[in-house]
This record gives C-alpha cells, sequence and structure tokens, in this order.
C-alpha cells in the first residue's frame, strides 16, 4: 500500500499556523492580513540568544600563576598581621624557610630523589603490565572476558589494604613500595588502553586491510596511532595515581622521601615542614605530567580535538576583532 | 576483466536467522569501462562491491580480476569508500603513500608526488587532514587508491557526502583520470546523473536480495552534457524502474 501526497495537499492548516506560532511570544503585534500570514516579521536578533562574547583575557601561560600568587599573598599578610595562629598556619615564608633549612642541610635532595626514584620505576613497571594486558583484552574479546572481570574487581582494593601484604611479601625496602606504586598506575593505563583499542574505527581497520596489512603491521600502522591519544590520557591519569600511591608507600616504614617528610613534620610539630611537602608533591607531580604531555603532544598532535578547535576558533574570532577595528 | 560469477550473500544473524542480500548476480565488466550500480539502498550494491574488493567472501559464486580468483584486498584493485577515510595522524603525503610500504623510500615518494599533483593536492601534502575540505579529503582518497596503480577501481557512493558543486567538479575529475589510463572501474551510486555522465553501462539493481534489473548501454563521448535530452530520458527510465522496485517492496509488506 502506498501512501502518495502532493505537495498541495500537505495540510496547509498546521503549517499556517505553525509558522508564526513561533513569533507569538517574541513580537507583536502579529502581521494582519492574508498575504502577511508568510511574512517573516523583520526582528531585531534576541541579544540574550546570542553566543556570549569571547572576553579579551591573556592566553598566556602564565595566566595559571594568577590565583596562586594571590592566594600566597592574602596567607603571607593574614599570617603577619596575627589574623592567622602562627603554630597552626606557617607564613609561606616560614614554610620557604623550612624548606631553605631542609636544602642547606643537604637532606631535601634526598627525599625528592627517593620519591622522584620510586615514582618512577612504580610507573613504568605499572605502564608495561598495563600496557600488555590493555593490549591483550582490548585486542581479543576471549583475553578480555578471561581477565576483565578479575581486574576490575581488583581495582576496587583501596591502596592501603595492599600495604601490609606487599610489606609482608616484599619486605620493608623498595620493592614493596614500587610494587603498590605500580599497583596505583597499573588501572588507568590499562582501562584506557583497552577501550581505546576497542574504539578504533573499524573503517579505518579496514583501509588498513584493503593495503596488505594484517597482524603485527596493522597493530603497528593503524591500531596504535589511533590508540594513543587514549594511551596517552591513560598514562596522565596513571601518573597521577603514581603521586598518590608513593604517599602511601612512604608511609609505611620509609626512613627518607617525601611522604616520610610530612608525617616527620607531623610528629614533631612542624607545620611548615608539612607544608612544604605537600607544596612538594603538587609541584613535581604538576613537572611530571608536563613533561609527559610534551612527550605526548609530538605523537597526537594531529586530534582533531575540542582543544585545537576552540583555540583556532579563538584565533579567528581575534581576527574579526582586529578587522573590524 | 572482471568477472562476476553467481554471486550470492547471505549475512547470518544471531540465533540461526540469515539474512539474504544478494541473489545469484553474473556481471562481466571489460577493460577500461566504467559500469554503475544504481539502486534503492539495501539493494545489495554496496555488498556486491565490497565482495569485489575482496572485503567480504561471497556465500557462493567468484569473482575474477584480470582472470585470477578474489581471495582477499589485492594492489590491483583500488577501493574508494564514500568517506575519505584518512589516517588522521598521517600528513596527505603520508597517506598516499599508506599502500606502499613494502617499496623504498625514493619510490614511495615518486609514486606519491605524482599521484597527489594528479588530483591537484600537490601544494598540501604535508597539511593533515583535518584541515582538508570534504572535497580535498575524498581527492586524497583518490591519490591514496591511484598509487599502487591499479588496473580495477571500485568506487563506493564516493561523491555522495560532497555538496554538488564539488561532486560534479569530482566526477570531471575522475573522468580526466579515467581519460589518463582508461581503467576499469565499479561505480556505486545512488545519484542517476552521477551515472548517466560516467558510466559505459548502468545496471539498476533491486529486491531483496538484490540482483541485477535491468541495464542500459550508453554509447554517447565523454564529457556529456549533462542536459542531454537522451540522458534525461534515461533517468526518467531508470526513476521508474525503481519506483516500480519501491513499490514492490511495499507491496510484499517490507
Amino acid at each position: 500500500m502506498t501512501v502518495e501526497r502532493h505537495p498541495s495537499e500537505t495540510p496547509s492548516g498546521v503549517r499556517r499556523f505553525a509558522a508564526p506560532f513561533r513569533y507569538l511570544r517574541l513580537v507583536a503585534p502579529l502581521p494582519i492580513g492574508r498575504d502577511a500570514e508568510w511574512a517573516v516579521p523583520e526582528e531585531a536578533p534576541d541579544e540574550r540568544l546570542r553566543a556570549p562574547r569571547r572576553r579579551v583575557l591573556p592566553r598566556h601561560a602564565a595566566v595559571g600563576f594568577i590565583i596562586p600568587l594571590l592566594i600566597l599573598i592574602a596567607w603571607e599578610a593574614a599570617c603577619r598581621s596575627g589574623l592567622a595562629p602562627r603554630n597552626l598556619l606557617p607564613a609561606p615564608s616560614a614554610v620557604l624557610g623550612a624548606l631553605y633549612d631542609l636544602a642547606r642541610r643537604g637532606e631535601l635532595l634526598g627525599h625528592i630523589g627517593i620519591t622522584l626514584f620510586r615514582v618512577f620505576f612504580g610507573f613504568l613497571l605499572g605502564t608495561i603490565v598495563g600496557t600488555v594486558l590493555g593490549a591483550l583484552t582490548g585486542y581479543s574479546s576471549w583475553w578480555r572476558r578471561l581477565l576483565d572481570p578479575m581486574l576490575q574487581a581488583l581495582q576496587n582494593v583501596p591502596s592501603i589494604a595492599w600495604v601490609p601484604l606487599f610489606i609482608l611479601w616484599l619486605g620493608i625496602f623498595e620493592a614493596s613500595k614500587v610494587t603498590l606504586i605500580a599497583v596505583g598506575v597499573f588501572f588507568p593505563v590499562y582501562l584506557n588502553l583497552m577501550s581505546g583499542i576497542q574504539q578504533v574505527d573499524r573503517k579505518l581497520v579496514e583501509v588498513g586491510r584493503i593495503y596488505g596489512y594484517s597482524g603485527f603491521a596493522l597493530v603497528w600502522r593503524v591500531l596504535l596511532p589511533a590508540t594513543l591519544p587514549f594511551y596517552v590520557t591513560g598514562l596522565r591519569g596513571g601518573l597521577g595515581l603514581g603521586w598518590m600511591f608513593v604517599l602511601a608507600a612512604e608511609f609505611m616504614g620509609a626512613s627518607e622521601g617525601l611522604g616520610y617528610l610530612l608525617i616527620d613534620g607531623e610528629q614533631t610539630g612542624r607545620p611548615q615542614i608539612i607544608i612544604a611537602s605537600i607544596l612538594l608533591f603538587a609541584l613535581l607531580g604538576k613537572l611530571s605530567d608536563l613533561a609527559l604531555v610534551s612527550v605526548a603532544r609530538h605523537y597526537t598532535g594531529w586530534q582533531d580535538s575540542f582543544r585545537a578547535a576552540s583555540e583556532k576558533q579563538a584565533d579567528v574570532a581575534d581576527q574579526r576583532r582586529l578587522e573590524t577595528l | 576483466m572482471l568477472q562476476i560469477s553467481g554471486v550470492s550473500k547471505r549475512f547470518e544473524g544471531g540465533r540461526g536467522a540469515s539474512v539474504a542480500a544478494l541473489e545469484r548476480v553474473d556481471l562481466a565488466v571489460a577493460r577500461g569501462e566504467i559500469v554503475s550500480l544504481v539502486g534503492t539502498s539495501g539493494c545489495g550494491k554496496s555488498t556486491l562491491l565490497r565482495i569485489v574488493g575482496g572485503l567480504d567472501p561471497p556465500t557462493t559464486g567468484r569473482v575474477r580480476v584480470a582472470g585470477r580468483a578474489v581471495a582477499g584486498p589485492s594492489p590491483d584493485v583500488g577501493f574508494i569508500f564514500q568517506e575519505p577515510r584518512l589516517m588522521p595522524w598521517l600528513s596527505v603525503r603520508q597517506n598516499a603513500e599508506f599502500g606502499l610500504a613494502s617499496l623504498p623510500r625514493e619510490e614511495r615518494a615518486l609514486r606519491s608526488e605524482a599521484a597527489l599533483t594528479r588530483v591537484g593536492l600537490a601544494a598540501f601534502a604535508d597539511a593533515l587532514p583535518h584541515h582538508l575540505s570534504g572535497g580535498m579529503a575524498q581527492r586524497a582518497a583518490i591519490a591514496r587508491a591511484l598509487v599502487t596503480r591499479p588496473s580495477v577501481l571500485l568506487l563506493d557512493e564516493p561523491f555522495s557526502a560532497l555538496d554538488a558543486f564539488t561532486r560534479i567538479s569530482l566526477q570531471d575529475h575522475l573522468l580526466d583520470i579515467w581519460r589518463e589510463d582508461r581503467k576499469t572501474m565499479l561505480f556505486v551510486t545512488h545519484d542517476i546523473e552521477e551515472a548517466l555522465v560516467l558510466s559505459d553501462r548502468i545496471l539498476v539493481m533491486r529486491g531483496r536480495p538484490g540482483s541485477v534489473y535491468r541495464e542500459y548501454a550508453i554509447d554517447l563521448p565523454r564529457p556529456r552534457r549533462r542536459a542531454d535530452p537522451f540522458l534525461i530520458g534515461l533517468k526518467e527510465s531508470i526513476l521508474d524502474d525503481l519506483d516500480l522496485a519501491a513499490a514492490a517492496l511495499m507491496a510484499a509488506g517490507l
């Protein structure tokens, strides 16, 4: 059965009223008369509906320092004026002084060095295992069914819960600490790589097949590059967790490291030491992420991402603004 | 050049259900011939092209290219998809060289340079795909298909995602390429005008499972005028064929 409708048979009543109805609330009075039915009133665009105008703000990386600097100034001022109790919240200058003290006695580099060492090797180990298992479970649904449920369950175990077990198995020295960090790094790397591989565009894989790629060549030329953005996300998440797990690791019987420094500051009643190690964690975490991102950008710069697009758009907008001036 | 004999295709669904997509298709394409497959969606024309390209195996029947049975993708058969399908992480040049991995570097560079010049993209060789317009990206995909020097080009609605002007200019472009070395082309499209302007023969496919319903030979020299009365007459006729097909499907309650 076919239902054919000539254009003139469209239920014109509906259309005739439907179109002007949109303007009913916006424009008054309605155009009157038969010919005016389809006349679209010349309306001024509603300013409220416009896309918000981009503010002219500097886009330099230094912008990120504005708020921390303001906080530091306010904090120092609060301490100097006696508004904040000095024994609970030491002034930034006192924190700097404590850091300088540690540095002068040659302890600071040791603490930073051993923490960096642990994070680095934990990150390395976690990344290797996460990459192997993530690739396996992403590529083969059989391996995914075999391994993924167990790994997802283990992911929910809090980091501290591993501590006694690892000490028991691996001793209180570096092996147990590096392993704990590796566990933290493992999960984001594993999960992102697995889902990244599964999300690779089947159409690109097909192009690979057309040009005779299979097996390792297909992985190297198509799957790996297509997965890289997900993998980098996993690595960054893993590194972040690595920095969290290093603290847990250094809480358990360490005699050196930023985590130890923090505990030491607490036990000896020196809040400036606690704050100093927190700031060092923030600084080192950010720097290591920056290093990772700048290496990764070299390989993932092709992405047509939101970030790239929005920056491009901003440039176009600037251009336009210049032209209208 | 291209022989399709008795090709049928069934897709196995879950729980033993299966859908017939193609029913005993026979088709021979001579060297240098451009043949279009037109038909409503779901008539199996893309399925047929994928089988010819070695991407999917036929359920029955066989396909021969230059006398050799198709068992998988081959460098002798180029495939151009509806979407450009460029690797977004490779430059235009690297994309063009994608099918040449086994050749030495100088040879690759020579071939990709020639292909990109041929499609008018030499100036964009170092651009990334997301900087290209839709038409440029599709031209890059054509360059990628040309570098392996296939004797058969399979095109699966290659211009359907482009705007009308770009589409017409790329159709002309394809004819230019064809004029140079007379590649055999099998062209799937749902744009009847496109088929009329390009092809030596048009095969109208219809039905579920699809089969070749009617064949039109167009013995006009190229380039052809789109407003040619003969072509307009053919268009009417093909549209009738397809409308009948649609009506028959509805009557069958599909």
